[in-house]
């Protein structure tokens, strides 16, 4: 404080006060935004912050919009309203005084029609989705497309069947989470196709649902399934069924169907939470042989240790094109492969780049 | 003309989502809260109908044909009556119409909540602490070299953690740390990698009508 009020003394409160407010539009946004930036007092350290306020073009006082602390020279004002020209002055402010700064640039904010900060997303995206489609068309033509073996899913059948001579029903439990997630419907498109199998075999389906939407979804699917298999008569609307959406209370439902039903085999296909180990446990413990599929990774050492076959990651996306063969789900699947390797190719090129900075003597980068 | 007509409206909606993410204008976000707010809990509205409806007709079945364990079919029934009532006439804490107090016994909706479906809940989340145990045991025991991997990094993870063992090997929690940051995230973000680029193939193959497995069958 001392040492500010002899600067101010001597040298006057411009030497204190920020410079060249410059105001803008906050880019990529839906209006409503204006950044502020300045150039910080030369004596910042020293200051308790800044304060900001705002004038209206033809209004004659300002009002203060926002304060920041010492060391930052932005703000963005959220307040700002559409097509009205505002602009902005920065005081520095101390314990003794205030230093204020000259008027900014007048600046009015606009609501953007494409955010350009995910540019690289779009471009990405094209690129991912071009060689997905590429490899869709392809399909057409080539059909034998070479898909390396998943255990877990050249598994379906022989579980299928092992609950057939059994005598035994098959549990499909397609997660916890609503129909807006990818990893539900993944798991609607398994269920289409072991619905399907399950028709064949003239086995039993019990497929608990913790969402009212998803249960909607998967009753339509499994019908459909089963008259596509054509044995229509076969469908049991009430194998497909709600419970709760309660988490624990849907665990300890599906427990009890798992201790009192027995089933030959367990699916456990879409996203989980902490009931995964519950189930997959409960499911070891009947002997039930278990297949899981998820994207949730911190459930995943929970499931390959209680379960027989498991689906990591993107193997839950590629299971309908497995099971289906169909060529144009496998046209897509070997895109999205394409799509892996560049992003692997981009890794190590990085990565040896990076690595290079590292060995000055190279004199490479 | 049945599979077209929602091949249709994914389309149109599927693209509109992808651009609503690239799109800040609030004409664009506005369209879709009003989506997310206000459509979709009108479809939860009537999909819950039809939820209700299901576990009813599933235990009314179970009473009918008086299968296994089915006077427990009641208990459900009456239960999800009597909470839908208070809930319903009784308000929360007890200021509705409904009458939720008998001398000093309350039974309003948030009672209801806060003393079985939270205890029931947590009931449920510690049985983990046993399966936990018992997945242990079956996880570490080394039966290969993959097993034996994952039992002495669990090992080390574990050791690292406890106060008394890191004074004696101060070394080890740096160790752990290691196992954890660096073996740990780099498997998690190539997993991570694939779930991506899986959700985006997927999400592209269902707005384009290649998958069709949701529908009930590719064909």
């Amino acid at each position: 404080m001392f040492y500010l009020t002899i600067i101010s003394f001597f040298l006057g409160e411009m030497a204190l006060s920020p410079e060249s407010v410059w105001a803008r539009d906050n880019p990529n946004d839906g209006g409503g935004k204006i950044l502020v930036e300045w150039k910080l007092s030369s004596f910042d350290s020293l200051l308790l912050g800044y304060e900001v306020f705002r004038q209206g073009e033809g209004e004659r006082s300002e009002i203060k919009v926002g304060f920041v602390g010492p060391g930052r020279n932005s703000y963005l004002d959220e307040a700002a309203k559409n097509g009205i020209n505002y602009r902005y002055k920065v005081v520095a402010v101390s314990d003794s005084f205030r230093a204020e700064s000259q008027f900014s640039n007048f600046t009015r904010s606009s609501a953007q029609w494409f955010n350009t900060s995910k540019m690289s997303v779009v471009i990405f995206a094209l690129l991912l989705g071009g060689l997905i489609l590429f490899w869709t068309a392809k399909a057409k033509k080539r059909r034998d497309l070479f898909v390396r073996r998943i255990s877990g899913l050249s598994a379906v059948e022989e579980a299928v069947g092992r609950a057939t001579e059994m005598g035994k029903p098959v549990l499909f439990v397609p997660g916890l989470t609503g129909m807006s997630d990818v990893a539900t419907i993944a798991a609607m498109n398994i269920l289409s196709c072991v619905a399907e199998k399950i028709a064949q075999y003239s086995s039993k389906l019990i497929v608990p649902n913790v969402d009212p939407i998803v249960f909607t979804v998967a009753r339509e699917v499994v019908k459909e399934a089963y008259t596509a298999a054509g044995r229509p008569d076969a469908f049991l609307p009430d194998s497909v069924f709600y419970i709760t959406d309660s988490q624990f209370a849907f665990a300890a439902a599906v427990d009890g169907i798992m201790v009192r039903e027995r089933p030959a085999t367990n699916f456990f296909c879409g996203y989980f939470y902490a009931e995964s180990l519950i189930l997959a446990e409960t499911g070891a413990s009947t002997g039930a042989v278990q297949i899981a599929a998820t994207d949730a990774v911190m459930q995943l050492p929970f499931f390959i240790t209680a379960c027989d076959y498991t689906l990591m990651g993107e193997e839950l996306y590629a299971a309908s094109a497995y099971l289906s063969r169909e060529p144009l789900l496998l046209g897509a699947l070997r895109g999205q492969d394409y799509g892996k390797l560049i992003i692997m190719g981009v890794l190590i090129l990085l990565s040896l780049i990076s690595l290079l900075t590292k060995f000055p003597v190279l004199k490479v980068f | 003309m049945r599979i077209r007509i929602p091949l249709i409206i994914v389309f149109i909606l599927g693209v509109f989502g992808a651009l609503t993410f690239l799109i800040p204008h609030p004409f664009v976000q506005n369209i879709d809260s009003e989506f997310r707010d206000s459509v979709l809990r009108i479809i939860y509205a009537f999909s819950l109908v039809l939820g209700v409806g299901s576990i009813l007709h599933h235990h009314l079945e179970k009473i009918r044909k008086k299968k296994e364990h089915w006077p427990y079919s009641y208990v459900l029934i009456i239960s999800l009556f009597a909470t839908a009532l208070i809930g319903l006439f009784g308000g929360i804490e007890g200021k509705g119409p409904l009458p939720t107090t008998i001398g000093r016994f309350q039974f309003d909706i948030q009672t209801i909540y806060m003393n079985i479906a939270v205890p029931l809940g947590a009931t449920m989340f510690s049985l983990l602490a046993f399966f936990m145990a018992s997945a242990s045991y079956r996880a570490f025991r080394a039966r290969n070299l993959e097993s034996m991997l994952l039992l002495i990094a669990a090992f080390i993870v574990m050791l690292g953690s406890m106060p008394p063992v890191a004074r004696l090997l101060p070394k080890l929690p740096f160790i752990s740390e290691w196992i954890l940051t660096v073996p740990n995230t780099a498997a998690k973000r190539g997993i991570g990698f694939g779930i991506t680029l899986g959700v985006l193939a997927t999400s592209l193959k269902i707005i384009l009508g290649i998958e069709r497995g949701w529908l009930g069958g590719t064909k």
